[in-house]
């Protein structure tokens, strides 16, 4: 287990490293310099400014100074708002996005693998139907449609809930139920699956056999079995989370890190850009070797495949 | 028993013919046929082909249905409503409507007339309220916009955009677009991961080994950091969208093709037609290739939403297609900026997207469904 | 002795994509109280479905019982409904599945699941069920049971795993135990280590079982009389001794041609050609006429009835009735029925 682990960090680093290297080069080509964003600059005040950013300096000791940089956590200095450092801004503004992650990723969960039980244990029938029905077109719609939807009927229209901004908890419903739609989804339909598996094991007719009741079936051995297995999607949802928040806060104004991100796009900020997806790619990354860790440590049988 | 004295002479032993112990096999149907049938039994994944195929139509001929151009910008029509001919009851009237409220009934009367510019002469009101219960005043106000411009001959179906551009032939365009991209997405996916997989399972050993290290290494980047980093360097286009999505794309067609083909690959009827001499290419055209082109199809049905989903996000985050070609992504971001006032510039794309990516995705269950061997009784 | 269990004409069918599948079509047996019977067939033959059937175990949908009785005891099990069934199930009759690898809950720790049976059906509690689990492991052979029984299924072996699946058998004393081919997927050693606990069992407990085997091999060893099953049908049943030596039908001559025994180790070993019909569309007449080299004409139109040999021993085979030719079974069975000297050497039997 020890083992396994060592060998994903490393993996983990090496990705790390390699998509560090590539930023770097790719912020060395691109055509965007601190000055394009600023106002006319006399060519002293230009040095100065290239001299702040370090743009002076032979390409491999940028290199060298950006990768140390990054090991300490310093993303560098944006180009846009003068003298503010990246780490600093993102910091600020990761508040709202993991808000906004973190409600969308446990009210999507719980109530998808609802839906799914509901579907397994109904199988075939009406109930079933529906939640499918549900499943397919909330894993389809793009969350942006639903974001629209919800703003103009349950916002403009009904005025339930502010339609954007960031003033307290109500302000985060519309954009939650948007973003949880897609886990709702996606939970839903891995539930049923694994749910109708583990109902049509064996290990399920041996607890029949025994006089085990439909209740103490579903709940006592199936639910575990096919909770297991969920643990892999968590990751692919929290990825999906991660990708729908960049819209979604630009649709709703939430001063998160999307939102920013976007912002530097239009205004060709790079270091803002790049520390932004440098600190995507590593959740990514993360996020997907907690999941295989957790999966290992929660199912029996795999924890004694790893120890073998 | 029907018959109980059965007659002596049906005790003699049977003559056997050569192939008698063959017919106590039912006929069985190939692979594809199977398939089909069962594909066609499910309702969803047909309605599913159907509403592609009108889509895909409507992408092809659509913008030619009318005589509005796709960049024809005038701002004298610019976020016209919806309107068709006998469609009005579907609220495809050409009118805006507005509900206003006040203390009194004529106030709220005043404010319905000033939300769209005192044109009484096009504005019908309607009381819903008159403020006599106690509660505030409610007047709804029905605008004919159309009128309004001196425009009664017209009729934009779907309306007009900021700039005044027919948003029927926008949207189709814009279907058109966003199809293209996925399609070729898709199948440079398709060429790449199918032939990457195949190499690396069929010949194994040492090449294997490389070919599969360099997947683990890009597996590991995920595919929303690519595309971002690919469209920065390339600058937006329909040509650097499509390369941004194939880089990684084609990763889960390599890793299903491999897998498949390393099962094959010792499957009997491949070491036969080995031991008689074939050539390798052709064992894997042969063979192999028919094997695995189920699960080919099933996950390029799946590729093709993922391609419209991200083209549109891409328009999103600032980096999409540059104006004023229309993509789907483009018309939905571009509807969001007017959408508390003029909903229907973000509602016509913003179904077509949403039926394309269900339609999508239920052909592609269906298909997952048909081509399981699990399935099959 | 009373009838234990009696099963009328049970037809089971499943209704899939393809069409009703008739898995059982019109099965007929009895065990008496503490009697062994063994249900040998091909794999496909129905001998599963048989037994689920009389638990109620079949999935519904797809399957379901079209027509029949099971009287247990005097009550048929195939009117009731699942309350009830749960009521009978490990208490009065339990199963013993044929692979322990998936037959056993991988989430949930041994001793529980040996305890659940006791806690439902013997309303014991926590510490009088655990005191009765390892009882139950010793009995079956697992050492250490006070700690093995806190452990996984996968901290077992395959060998360990099924004496679990024998003790949640066993737990609540079981009136009729049915083992669904307990040893098929178990490495040869360990599937006689296996048997032996089967026997050792049998005379321990005084439960009446079902033995389901594809393996004649084994039947001899365990079982007081077999039932042999094709295509949802049985075809023939009779003592051990009948089946052994005095086997009436070519089925059955088939599986026993098919069996290794130690006298015959140069002789090649026969196998039946061919492979089992068609349950979706049965085929007319016998179903085993494709694949007999001894079939008649009439095998091909009619299906045969039940003939009785002896009090104890019936086959459905045209070759037995009157009018049949005189057909000689083939030499390793004959040699096998003259090593038996008190069978009947009557080859025509009287019609049920
Ligand atoms: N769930 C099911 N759906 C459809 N057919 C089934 C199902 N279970 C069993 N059968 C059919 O019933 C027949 C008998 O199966 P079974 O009783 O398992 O045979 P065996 O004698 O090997 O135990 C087989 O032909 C099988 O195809
Ligand atoms: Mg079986």
């Amino acid at each position: 287990m020890t083992r396994y682990i060592l060998q994903r960090l490393g993996y983990m680093i090496i990705t790390m490293f390699l998509i560090a290297t590539f930023t770097f080069f790719l912020m060395k080509f691109l055509p965007g310099t601190p000055l394009s964003a600023a106002d006319k600059l006399s060519e002293e005040q230009q040095a100065v400014v290239l001299e702040k950013y370090g743009l002076n300096d032979p390409v491999p000791v940028q290199y060298f100074n950006y990768m140390v940089n990054l090991t300490q956590g310093d993303l560098g200095i944006s180009f846009q708002f003068d003298n503010r450092e990246v780490t600093t801004i993102i910091l600020e503004r990761i508040g709202p996005s993991m808000t906004l992650g973190f409600q969308a990723m446990v009210i999507g969960t719980i109530l998808g693998m609802l839906l799914g039980l509901i579907s397994a244990i109904y199988h075939n029938g009406f109930l079933d139907y529906g939640s499918t029905f549900i499943a397919v077109v909330g894993k389809s719609i793009p969350s942006f449609v639903f974001a629209g939807i919800l703003q103009y009927f349950v916002g403009v229209k009904l005025g339930w809930f502010p339609v954007a901004l960031w003033e307290g908890w109500e302000y985060t419903v519309l954009p939650t139920v948007a973003l949880a739609i897609f886990p709702i989804a996606i939970a839903a339909r891995f539930m049923r699956t694994e749910m109708l598996e583990v109902l049509g094991s064996d290990y399920i007719t041996t607890a029949r056999a025994k006089g085990v009741n439909k209740f103490g079936v579903v709940f006592k051995h199936g639910l575990r079995n096919a909770l297991i297995p969920l643990i892999t999607v968590l990751g692919p949802l929290a990825i999906g989370l991660m990708t729908g928040t960049l819209v979604i806060e630009n649709i709703f104004a939430v001063p998160g890190i999307g939102e920013q991100f976007v912002k530097a796009i239009n205004t060709n900020d790079f270091p803002i850009i790049m520390g932004t997806t440098l600190l995507i790619a590593f959740l990514f990354i993360f996020i997907i070797l907690v999941i295989d860790l957790l999966y290992g440590v929660i199912d029996p049988r795999i924890r004694l495949a790893e120890g073998e | 028993m029907e018959n109980h004295k059965p007659s002596k002479d049906l005790f003699v032993p049977v003559e056997r013919t050569d192939n008698d112990s063959e017919k106590i096999n039912r006929p069985s149907l190939s692979f594809w046929q199977d398939s089909f049938i069962r594909l066609r039994k499910n309702v969803g994944a047909m309605i599913g082909l159907f509403v592609l195929i009108a889509l895909g139509v409507m992408a092809i001929f659509g913008p030619y249905m009318n005589s509005y151009g796709e960049f024809e910008q005038d701002l004298s029509r610019a976020k016209m409503p919806p309107k068709v001919e006998g469609l009005g009851w579907l609220g495809m009237d050409g009118t805006l409507s507005s509900v206003q409220t006040a203390d009194t009934l004529e106030k709220a009367e005043q404010k319905a007339y000033m939300r769209f510019n005192n044109q009484e002469e096009f504005i019908t009101l309607q009381t819903l309220n008159d403020g006599s219960n106690g509660q505030p005043a409610e007047v709804e106000a029905e605008y004919d916009v159309y009128a309004a411009k001196g425009m009664e001959d017209q009729s934009f179906w779907f309306g007009t955009d900021g700039l005044g551009r027919d948003l029927w032939t926008r949207t189709w365009m814009g279907t058109r677009i966003s199809l293209y991209i996925a399609l070729l997405a898709a199948t440079i996916d398709m060429i790449i991961g199918v032939a990457y997989g195949g190499i690396s399972a069929y010949y194994g050993g040492r090449v294997d080994n490389y070919m599969q290290r360099i997947i683990e290494i890009l597996v590991g980047i995920p595919n929303l950091v690519i595309v971002i980093l690919m469209i920065l360097i390339l600058e937006p286009g329909i040509l650097s969208i499509t390369i941004a999505l194939t880089i990684t794309g084609w990763i889960s067609m390599a890793r299903i093709v491999r897998g498949q083909v390393l099962k094959l690959k010792n499957q009997e009827f491949v070491l036969a037609s080995r031991t008689l001499g074939s050539k390798d290419n052709r064992i894997l055209r042969k063979h192999l290739v028919p094997n695995v082109l189920g699960l080919i199809i099933i996950n390029t049905m799946f590729t093709i939403p993922a391609a419209i989903f991200f083209e549109a996000f891409l328009s999103f985050i600032g980096l999409g297609l540059p104006t004023p070609i229309a993509s789907l992504g483009t018309l939905i971001d571009d509807g969001f900026k007017s959408l508390q006032i003029y909903p229907h510039i973000l509602l016509f794309p913003a179904i077509v997207i949403s039926l394309i990516m269900i339609a999508f995705n239920v052909l592609a269950d269906g298909l997952r469904d048909a081509f399981d061997p699990k399935m099959r009784e | 002795m009373d009838k234990l269990l009696d099963v009328k004409n049970l037809h089971v069918s499943f209704d899939t994509y393809g069409g009703e599948v008739k898995a059982v079509r019109g099965v007929n047996f009895d065990l008496k109280k503490g009697e062994t019977l063994a249900i040998v067939g091909e794999s496909g033959s129905g001998k599963s479905v048989t037994t689920k059937a009389l638990m109620q175990l079949i999935p519904k949908p797809p399957g379901r019982i079209k027509e029949g009785e099971i009287l247990f005891e005097g009550r048929d099990l195939a009117k009731m409904n699942e309350k009830q069934m749960q009521k009978i199930r490990g208490k009065e009759i339990s199963m013993i599945f044929q692979d322990p690898m998936t037959s056993l809950n991988p989430t949930m720790k041994v001793g529980n699941q040996i305890m659940e049976g006791l806690i439902k059906h013997q309303k014991m509690n926590k510490s009088q069920a655990r005191k009765r689990v390892v009882e139950l492991l010793d009995l079956v052979g697992i050492p250490d049971p006070e700690n093995r029984m806190k452990q996984y299924p996968h901290q077992f072996s395959g060998g360990m795993r099924q004496r679990v699946v024998v003790a949640i058998a066993l737990a609540c004393n079981p009136k009729l135990l049915i083992a669904d081919e307990p040893t098929t997927a178990l490495d040869v050693t360990i599937q006689a280590q296996i048997l032996e606990l089967m026997k050792d069992i049998q005379k321990k407990t005084d439960s009446a079982t079902i033995f389901i085997t594809h393996d004649l091999g084994v039947v001899a060893n365990v079982a007081d009389r077999v039932a042999v099953m094709y295509a949802g049908k049985i075809v023939e049943i009779g003592t051990v001794d009948d089946i052994f030596y005095n086997p009436k039908h070519p089925y059955t001559w088939g599986l026993l041609g098919s069996m290794p025994s130690l006298d015959s180790a140069d002789e090649e070993l026969y196998a039946i050609p061919g492979s089992p019909p068609d349950l979706l569309d049965p085929p007319k007449g016998d179903a085993f006429a494709a694949r007999n080299e001894y079939a008649l004409q009439i095998d091909l139109e009619q299906e045969p009835p039940m003939f009785k040999v002896s009090d104890t021993h019936y086959a459905a085979t045209w070759l037995l009735h009157e009018h049949a030719p005189d057909i000689e079974p083939p030499a390793s069975i004959k040699k096998r029925m003259e090593g038996m000297a008190n069978t009947s050497s009557e080859s025509k039997g009287e019609r049920v």
